[in-house]
């Protein structure tokens, strides 16, 4: 496996540093380039996961409000769909799927259902009676009232769920390589006894998914200034 | 001129449409399928165009059910209510409700939007201009005195109780509805503030002359804030419905008597100033005058005791019999004159002082401190016995000028 590993990464004997599977800059300063591809298909996989389980949890939370007896059923099913061992998800897929993105999009939307959809349904929960029973005693709507009071107050709960969904995928995707989505995953596979290779492929991940959350928590300080208004 | 601007200042309420509404429920019922005793049983009033409605009585007694069937919050089982003189069942909920104010305990601001915004509100759903719903926000705050620069543009969290409290009245008033529902507006806030909110809103009402449906528990608040009171018992029916004044002196059955209180008689003296009731007439005596004079004014006035005053009219005290003795008045008083009451003294108040001073009559004194006559204890006990149309209520019994 090792052997493998080393024949692909590239002819590093002349390198004692490279010789130990060490932490070696240099090498890493001349091939960085070999880690765009990975970090590019790793950041679509992330985005476009949690963009479609956002939009199908939204989907899916905003039933559950309006028909109350659908909240168990789907935390039951998004739940089940939560506790399927990862590797062997990414695997079983393949038979039906096969191999590349499509599998790999249907796990990690899988795993973000029940966090977003459970984070939205109590942000909404959340949203005092009172506030409620006030806009509908001034006339709004049902819709006006979701639109213009419940979803803007719970907009703290929607986005925490976001954030721990976010960073959760960016974990999960290394392993899409599984499904033969690529991904940083399969380059830290490629020779996970080369410590520069895993440092900087899991190094990516790490930084990664701290700067989505970074933007999801940045994004959710713009939309609410009213958290932050305090006498 | 000074009229030109009289009349801005009412007709600024965009458009005009709406002064007041009359409201009436029609033998209106509601019932819940799984309960034995209806909330509301065929409830009927009528309640005129700019008069405050207080719907009182204890919890579970269908007040707040009745308030909100108003407005469709809640839909009446049985019977109509008509706003105006139509009925409330042919509107749309929503279409109704944004003609009608709605102001309750809780308030219910929204967080997420500053001040401006909430009051806004209605205005937004009416698709008012953005200069107009400007220019109304900035006159609401104005009216329930907050400042709009300082107020406008924090979050509901950046206020304390009271005006948050106030802030939910100016958004209830938003577009100028010709009907309000409060339901026990200020319960939530301290009895100092909760005292001055009600004068700020009778005064408010005295002016804006809106009809309105108020809902307590607290029979005081439902005496000092009524033009007339539904005193309602469980089951939601309708015990009594009256004047202030009329429910305190002649309650119809026990219930209500027992929900009066103990204390109606003192209740009812709170609703009359001591400028609202025939005073005894004093026999006013200046030091060094002729005693002759003071007989002849002691054989006019109400009560024998002579009220030394000094040159301006101020009572000094209540002259001995020694003082009368010789050709002028002498000075020496049997007590001072202590305590004196206001002219705009509550009757309440006037007679706790003198309770406290243990005295039987006490002089009157106006604005500026001249002697008005006397108030007696007898003429405490006589009140009572008046017509009660002739006691104000609501916002007629707020004097506009308190000190």
């Amino acid at each position: 496996m090792s052997l493998l590993a080393q024949v692909q990464i590239g002819n590093r004997a002349s390198d004692s540093c490279l010789a130990d599977n060490g932490f070696c800059p240099d090498w890493i300063a001349q091939n960085f380039d070999r880690y765009i591809t990975p970090f590019t298909e790793h950041v679509y996989l992330t985005l476009v996961s949690v963009g479609i389980g956002f939009a199908i949890s939204f989907g899916l939370a905003l039933l559950a409000h309006r028909r109350r007896w659908l909240t168990g059923p789907i935390t039951g099913f998004t739940g089940v769909l939560y506790t399927i061992p990862s590797v062997a998800f990414f695997l079983l897929l393949i038979p039906f799927t096969g191999r590349g993105y499509l599998s790999a999009f249907i796990a990690l939307i899988s795993y973000t259902l029940l966090i977003i959809f459970r984070n939205i349904t109590t942000g909404l929960r959340n949203v005092p009676e009172e506030t409620k029973d006030a806009a509908r005693g001034m006339g709004l709507t049902e819709r006006q009232l979701l639109w213009r009071v419940e979803l803007p107050l719970a907009v703290p709960e929607i986005l925490a769920g976001l954030r721990i969904a976010t960073t959760t995928t960016v974990g999960l995707a290394t392993l899409a390589f599984f499904a033969g989505a690529g991904g940083l995953g399969s380059q830290i596979y490629t020779d996970i006894n080369f410590k520069s290779n895993v440092v900087v492929a899991g190094g990516l991940a790490i930084a990664l998914a701290a700067v989505l959350d970074l933007i999801v928590l940045g994004v959710q300080r713009a939309v609410t200034p009213w958290q932050r208004a305090r006498a | 001129m000074s009229v030109t601007r009289q009349e801005s200042g009412l007709a600024d309420r965009d458009g005009g449409a709406s002064k007041a509404a009359s409201l009436e429920f029609r033998a209106v019922s509601k019932r819940y399928p799984d309960q034995e005793q209806a909330a509301v049983d065929e409830l009927s009033l009528e309640v005129a165009a700019g008069d405050i409605c207080v719907l009182v009585g204890p919890s579970g007694c269908g007040k707040t059910t009745a308030m909100r069937m108003v407005n469709r919050m809640i839909d009446m089982t049985d019977g109509d209510i008509l706003v105006g003189g139509a009925s409330v069942r042919e509107r749309s909920p929503a279409e109704l409700r944004r003609e009608i104010g709605y102001a309750i305990q809780q308030i219910g601001l929204f967080p997420h939007v500053t001040v401006g915004d909430n009051i806004a509100t209605v205005p937004k759903l009416l698709g008012w201009d953005k200069q107009r719903i400007r220019a109304r926000v900035d006159e609401l705050l104005e009216l329930v005195s907050l400042d709009p620069s300082d107020t406008r543009d924090r979050y509901p969290t950046q206020l304390s109780g009271g005006q948050r409290q106030r802030v939910g009245v100016a958004r209830a008033l938003a577009a100028d509805p010709p009907l309000m529902l409060m339901d026990e507006p200020f319960g939530a806030i301290d009895p100092i503030n909760r005292e001055r909110l009600q004068n700020e809103f009778l005064r408010l009402q005295a002016e804006l002359r809106k009809t309105i449906v108020f809902v307590t528990h607290d029979i005081d608040e439902a005496i000092k804030m009524g033009d007339r009171i539904a005193v309602l018992k469980r089951g939601g029916i309708l015990a009594q419905f009256a004047t202030p004044a009329e429910l305190l002196m002649y309650p119809k059955d026990k219930f209500v008597e027992d929900f009066v209180g103990a204390d109606r008689a003192l209740k009812r003296l709170a609703l009359q100033r001591v400028r609202d009731i025939d005073l005894w007439r004093a026999a006013t005596v200046r030091i060094g005058e002729s005693t002759a004079e003071v007989r002849a004014k002691l054989e006019d006035a109400d009560l024998q005791i002579a009220l030394a005053v000094d040159d301006d009219g101020r009572p000094l005290g209540w002259l001995s019999q020694a003082a009368l003795q010789g050709e002028r008045v002498r000075e020496d008083f049997r007590s001072k004159a202590v305590p004196t009451v206001d002219l705009d003294d509550i009757l309440r108040d006037a007679l706790s002082n003198m309770l406290e001073h243990e005295t039987r009559y006490a002089a009157v004194v106006d604005g500026r401190g001249r002697a008005a006559g006397v108030l007696s204890i007898e003429v405490i006990g006589h009140t009572l016995h008046t017509d009660i149309e002739d006691v104000p209520s609501g916002a007629d019994a707020l004097v506009v000028d308190e000190q």
